[in-house]
């Protein structure tokens, strides 16, 4: 790696860190801070369907992440906040949606199509093992 | 013969359900509301250019509207614009404006340069109200009976085939009374 290469990689990793949701938000508890960046990770913004709350600098992300902020201030808990979102925006919202009605087969449906997987190399690996076998009696 | 099969229903199903993606793709944008069938949000704002004249839910309720979510910097509004402007002059419903996460003197050269249809404009300056309809893109459209519950949200530009088929009935439904 050149000078030159390493110099622009740190270039465009400041860029990265400063367009980085810069919310000028007061945190006194370092734990309420992580919280805060843990919710706004698992949130989607609407706006810019494949961004999370905290990476999107959409104004209405930039609403949603106060409103969240002010939420966390009053005393709610994540389910109260996340409830808050739900009720506005849908499952939709959460990138880790509950599990039951309309998400559970959303939910189910990797393990089903392992299952799936796992019974189609069962029936062909023993149907190879048949083959093999029978081509050696005849052998 | 079934181990033959199973490959050919394999991509049949695949195939549907390829299908059934593509179909729904044009949509995806579209979140689908949770607040379908229920009663509007709560509200007080002021008045559009009148900041000391106030509004809440309570006084849009016992005539039906639509709730036209607008801003001066939102381009698409100003293609919706001219069938807004229509559906208001037809008389079929009430058109309410929630002016939204704009500055008024924007909103007000706005509405002087392209018209306003608007019986009711609502300021929603910060766009809290905004969230507390879920909105996430103006223009949106929020169409309420007598009872004050939404029945139906337009994401988008309102079409003439919206008004036609998801407005027309709805309206004429409540026209006919209990």
């Amino acid at each position: 790696m050149t000078l030159k290469n390493i110099l622009l990689a740190l270039a465009l990793g400041l860029i990265a860190a400063a367009t980085h949701a810069a919310d000028p938000l007061v945190f006194n508890d370092p734990a309420m801070e992580e919280r805060y960046n843990d919710l706004t990770v698992e949130l989607r913004c609407l706006v810019c369907q494949n961004q999370n709350l905290a990476d999107s600098d959409a104004p209405l992300a930039q609403d949603l992440r106060k409103e969240i902020y002010e939420m966390m201030m009053s005393g709610q808990d994540n389910e109260q906040i996340k409830t808050f979102m739900v009720e506005r925006y849908g499952d939709f919202v959460l990138y880790r949606p509950a599990v039951g009605g309309n998400t559970l087969l959303l939910w189910l449906m990797p393990g089903i199509l392992l299952g799936i997987g796992a019974i189609a190399v069962f029936f062909t690996v023993r149907n190879r093992n048949r083959r093999l076998a029978a081509d050696r009696q005849k052998g | 013969m079934i181990g033959r099969l199973v490959p050919v229903i394999l991509f049949l199903a695949l195939g549907v359900l390829l299908a059934v993606g593509l179909k729904i793709a044009d949509h995806k944008t579209e979140i689908p509301s949770p607040l379908i069938g229920k009663q509007m949000p709560e509200f007080t704002l002021p008045v559009l250019g009148q900041p000391e004249v106030m509004v809440s839910h309570e006084e849009l309720i016992g005539t039906p509207f639509l709730l036209n979510v607008w801003a001066s910097w939102c381009v698409t509004c100003r293609v919706e614009h001219p069938v807004i402007e229509e559906l208001a002059r037809s008389g079929l419903i009430r058109v309410v404006g929630l002016n939204y996460r704009d500055e008024e003197a924007d909103a007000q050269a706005w509405l002087a340069r392209f018209g306003n249809p608007y019986a009711l404009n609502i300021a929603d300056i910060t766009g809290r109200t905004a969230i507390d309809f879920g909105v996430y893109a103006a223009p949106e459209s929020f169409l309420v009976d007598p009872e004050g519950n939404i029945v139906f949200k337009q994401i988008g530009a309102v079409t003439p085939e919206v008004i036609e088929e998801e407005i027309v009935p709805r309206v004429r439904e409540w026209g006919k009374g209990p």
